[in-house]
């Protein structure tokens, strides 16, 4: 075997695809991702057009290819919209979240007469049931997209928070940052040049993990029928709809299920393939 | 040790004391009037003005913050807009199916994934251990509300072993009421059991590892001596840890299960409340939930010393 040089080092996308499940993973986002993009284009009908003869038609055979809801609207073409929505709060609640844990951990881990009072604040925060204070704050905002959205990253900033702040506090006291600070650098390019390339990698992995846990919250909320507008597609307002029609038409449920199911499964599958490619230190057997 | 606890106690009424501001926050940076709010769009602007004076919201804020605070700690947490009582009293009559929906998927979730966690770490990378791995992470990414709507269509609709949703009736015995919780006890069992079964697992393999296993093992201990006596006692720690982080898990669990079954517990009471605008009931809600999760993990902290004598705060 050679000698490991820098490069022999395999690349990110390598060391994730080498792992079959991982492979799968990415190829079934992948294709959840490109097909909820492509919904205006490559759906076989309108989600919203109704039609009283097509009511709660049974998928495959009938008119359409996964059936038609109680309204008789096409349950794959409404799968493909609310594929839309439910992904973009996904994201949404991951950049948000990350962006704000960001800063609150850095405040945190870097100066430490900040530490004490943002430390017990993430931990009153986290005291509260993710689902409990979503439910809260949705009930308080407003339930539009954007405020489901906002609801969800208060949520799961403190997560990110606390994976900075640790970090921060670690690399705070290595060498290099007592270089930069002789040198003369200011608190805020020290951070920013110094704190923040090392932390890149912890938060990645944990915000890949948010984007599956905010899909999933939202899926609760909207099927807890307090979350976006039950007018507006999203998985969880299907499974919702659907629900009242358990005895006759499990498939209403049986497809938006299994696409939440699918989508965060890869999600968390990438977040474990992301975390051993980039932090061999970090891989577990959990 | 005794210095610990204090400390302990300390942190833990701070962080109650910031779990009580936040509750007061999130209701007051509603946009808008609150009374307006609470009152929904058909209120007269009369109607606002004579629930403003009731709530003390004509006060300044501070004055409002303070009194919040000292009523709470006194054990008051408002009166609910909708049932003119207490929160607390409305709250405590609808524990009941709550405590024991999260009791039992909590005993259920035990039973199952602490053994199987056990075995899959001592045969690791066995057939055995991967399919574990995986029913766990496929446990974690389907929502518990359609394994729930999907069991309740087979198991109790179809097949009819369990009934399809309710809690029995005005007239039902206790245990005619637990036989309701027995399914969706079930349904929230299996998300939580994933966890537990992933900590137990990763905290077994960690212990396996260890030099005094090895040592047991070459003393001629017999296997099962091996892992129940050595290993799982050492691994114990984690274990009871994330036991008492389920809690939190439990309890979202339990707002959507309870939807999903018609179950009239505090889940069912807080979308309710929602639907209501009967905001001081979401607070109480948030607050009793919030201090009840800060009170078990203070529990499973002093559990370490009963369980392992070399911790000594």
């Amino acid at each position: 075997m050679a000698a490991a040089t820098f490069s022999d080092e395999p690349g990110l996308f390598r060391s994730l695809t080498a792992r079959p499940a991982v492979l799968a993973a990415l190829v079934v986002f992948g294709l959840i991702l490109v097909a909820a993009l492509l919904a205006p284009w490559i759906s076989p009908a309108d989600p919203a057009r109704m039609s009283v003869r097509a009511r709660l038609s049974p998928p495959f055979g009938g008119a359409y290819l996964l059936g038609a809801d109680a309204f008789g609207r096409d349950v794959l073409s409404r799968l493909l919209f609310a594929g839309r929505v439910s992904l973009s709060i996904g994201l949404g609640v991951a950049v948000v979240s990350t962006a704000l844990g960001i800063l609150i951990g850095l405040a945190a881990g870097f100066f430490r007469r900040l530490d004490a009072p943002l430390s017990r604040l993430i931990d009153a925060m986290m005291a509260f049931p993710d689902i409990l204070l979503a439910i809260a704050l949705v009930a308080i905002l407003g339930g539009s997209i954007l405020n489901v959205i906002l609801a969800l990253s208060i949520v799961y900033t403190p997560r990110i928070a606390r994976i900075v702040r640790a970090a921060t506090l670690v690399i705070r006291e290595l060498p290099f940052v007592e270089a930069a600070r002789a040198l003369g650098s200011s608190n805020l390019s020290i951070m920013a040049w110094h704190v923040l390339p090392n932390i890149v990698s912890p938060v990645t992995v944990q915000a890949t993990f948010i984007f599956a846990y905010a899909m999933l919250a939202e899926a609760g909320l909207s099927f807890l029928g307090v979350g976006v507008d039950p007018s507006i597609p999203t998985w969880g307002t299907m499974v919702n709809e659907g629900r009242q029609y358990l005895d006759q038409a499990l498939y209403l449920i049986l497809f938006p299920g299994i696409a939440i199911s699918l989508a965060v499964l890869s999600l968390q599958l990438i977040g474990d393939g992301l975390r051993d490619a980039l932090d061999p230190r970090l891989a577990k057997d959990v | 040790m005794l210095k610990y606890v204090l400390n302990r106690l300390f942190g833990m009424v701070v962080v109650l004391f910031l779990v009580l501001t936040i509750t007061f926050v999130i209701v007051r940076v509603a946009p808008g009037d609150p009374a307006a709010l609470m009152l929904g769009p058909d209120a007269t602007p009369q109607d606002a003005a004579a629930l403003r004076i009731e709530l003390g919201l004509d006060q300044p804020i501070l004055v409002q913050y303070g009194k919040f605070l000292l009523s709470a700690a006194a054990g008051d947490l408002g009166q609910s807009l909708f049932f003119h009582r207490p929160v607390l009293s409305v709250l405590a009559e609808r524990a009941e199916p709550t405590a024991f929906l999260a009791l039992f998927s909590l005993i259920f979730s035990i039973v199952i994934a602490v053994p199987i966690g056990i075995y899959v770490a001592y045969r690791r990378g066995g057939a055995a251990d991967q399919g574990a791995v995986s029913a766990a992470m496929l446990a974690a990414s389907v929502p518990s509300f359609w394994t729930g709507l999907v069991l309740q269509r087979w198991l109790a609709s179809d097949l009819g072993w369990f009934p399809a949703s309710g809690y029995g009736g005005p007239g039902a015995g206790f245990f005619d009421r637990m036989g309701y919780l027995i399914l969706p006890s079930i349904v929230l069992g299996i998300v939580n059991s994933a966890l537990i079964l992933r900590f137990t697992r990763a905290s077994m393999l960690d212990v396996l590892g260890e030099d005094y296993i090895r040592t047991a093992r070459s003393k001629g201990m017999s296997e099962g001596r091996v892992v129940l006596r050595h290993a799982l006692k050492n691994a114990a720690i984690p274990i009871v840890t994330v036991v008492g982080l389920t809690f939190a898990l439990l309890v979202s669990g339990a707002v959507v299960t309870e939807r999903v079954f018609n179950i009239p517990g505090m889940g069912s009471l807080v979308v309710g409340a929602v639907l209501r605008r009967d905001y001081p009931i979401i607070q109480g809600t948030l607050i009793v939930v919030a201090a009840l999760y800060i009170l078990i993990n203070l529990c499973t902290d002093l559990l370490y010393l009963l369980i392992d004598k070399r911790v000594r705060y």
